[in-house]
């Protein structure tokens, strides 16, 4: 049997009628016969190994952000630190890969504190929105840079408040401001807002969380994640209002 | 409106995509880095996709061009510092103890290859493409694509047979 006809065989490629030969001819071959079950082993354990990366939960995602002039900083950016990563090799190289899962600590944290706080009747937040004044400049204050609290009414969304988490990470000093927001049927939306030191903004980044799903981005000084129980379609636009209610 | 696919149709191919990318870099950073990357790529290029085509092979083949890319840029792709191993959870094994150790030899054997051995033995036998669409993919002749399967394959089982069983005679050559 020649190559091609034995590996055709392991992968299921053969019509019918040219399996029952190659069966047949295998069964005449110890040394062919050892490879097809080997060579179908690998594919067994290549599965085995890789399947499990289909379920898993991962921050990649894709979402036009309807602003060319960011998306085109963002591509200048993009391209300046490529340029970059080539001049000075390996190590601008970790950089670079490590830029992606930025912020993925804090959309990871958003569905936490969505899944927490989203269901309390009576203290969904600490400070309400009758006390907006108070709330921005204590939250601005924690989070040591001035905090916009975007205004959904478009959206059918008002403000209840807001409240303070734990940092992200241990040995993370730098807390976390949870604004929550309600539409007129209930639905809640959280908006986890958060200090970051790096200098960069990034694209929308999606993750989803079981029922949960979350926008993330960082846009100077700020990370912000946008959790939901809603689907990526109804989120993203509110994702968007919320950007542009930051930028102007 | 010029793109044939919205990107809620690209996003459906990010699973099988990253799988692909974590079995060819063996890395979860590197793998989701990369799939990130073609998925941009992807979006931004999206009228250049023929619609005759199918867009999960078109994926594989920006995939597979960033992958060389990076290689050549990075000799060292592999052994960067902070890569964690492509499996940090033990996948739940039917064979117990003795297939984990199969797998977690799989895992190297499978970096061992060189990796135009590597992609096909994974786009044929993980990503079950057909010789035709894997040739399509990688942008070279079915021949090649057969010759580099048989290699890499070979090459796995000499790599695994030598690591599960160090007394077993050396494997046979094969002849052409």
């Amino acid at each position: 049997m020649n190559e091609q006809r034995l590996h055709a065989y392991v992968d299921d490629a053969l019509p019918a009628a040219e399996r029952a030969d190659a069966e047949a001819w295998l069964a005449t071959d110890a040394d062919a016969r050892a490879r097809a079950q080997s060579y179908r082993a690998q594919n067994a354990a290549l599965h085995e190994l890789f399947d499990p990366v289909l379920a898993e939960t991962h921050a990649i995602g894709l979402v036009e952000t309807q602003r060319l002039a960011s998306r085109l900083r963002m591509g200048f950016a993009l391209a300046a630190m490529l340029v970059l990563g080539i001049a000075i090799g390996v190590v601008a190289g970790t950089t670079w890969r490590t830029e992606v899962a930025r912020g993925a600590p804090l959309a990871r944290q958003a569905t936490l504190a969505y899944a927490a706080y989203q269901p309390e009747v009576r203290h969904p937040v600490e400070v309400t929105a009758a006390e907006e004044q108070h709330l921005v400049a204590w939250l601005s204050k924690r989070l040591t840079a001035p905090l916009k609290v975007p205004v959904l009414a478009s959206a059918g969304y008002r403000l209840l408040g807001g409240r303070l988490l734990p940092a992200t990470a241990p040995g993370d000093s730098s807390p976390v401001a949870q604004l929550m927001y309600e539409n007129a049927q209930g639905k809640r939306l959280t908006l986890l807002v958060k200090r970051d030191s790096a200098n960069t903004d990034t694209a929308f980044r999606f993750l989803k969380e079981g029922n949960t799903q979350v926008f993330y981005w960082i846009d100077k000084p700020f990370g912000y994640a946008l959790a939901g129980d809603l689907s990526r379609e109804e989120l993203q636009p509110l994702a968007q209002l919320v950007y542009r209610q930051i930028n102007p | 409106m010029s793109s044939g696919f919205s990107a809620g149709e690209l996003q459906e191919h990010i699973p099988r995509l990253r799988r692909y990318a974590r079995a060819l870099t063996a890395s979860r950073e590197a793998a989701d880095d990369l799939t990130q990357e073609t998925l941009e790529h992807a979006w931004r290029k999206r009228a250049l996709w023929q619609p005759s085509g199918s867009l999960r092979a078109w994926l594989f083949t920006l995939m597979h061009r960033r992958f060389l890319n990076g290689i050549r840029r990075l000799p060292h792709t592999d052994s960067l510092e902070g890569d964690e191993p492509a499996t940090a959870a033990a996948p739940s094994l039917v064979g117990g103890a003795e297939g984990r150790v199969v797998l977690a030899e799989l895992q190297h054997a499978l970096q061992a290859l060189p990796a135009e051995q590597r992609a096909v033995v994974l786009l044929v036998g993980l990503e079950q493409f057909s010789y035709a669409e894997t040739a399509q993919v990688l942008d070279v002749p079915i021949g090649t694509v057969m010759s580099r399967l048989s290699r890499g394959r070979e090459r796995l089982r000499q790599l695994l047979d030598r690591g599960s069983d160090v007394a077993a005679p050396p494997a046979l050559k094969r002849v052409k």
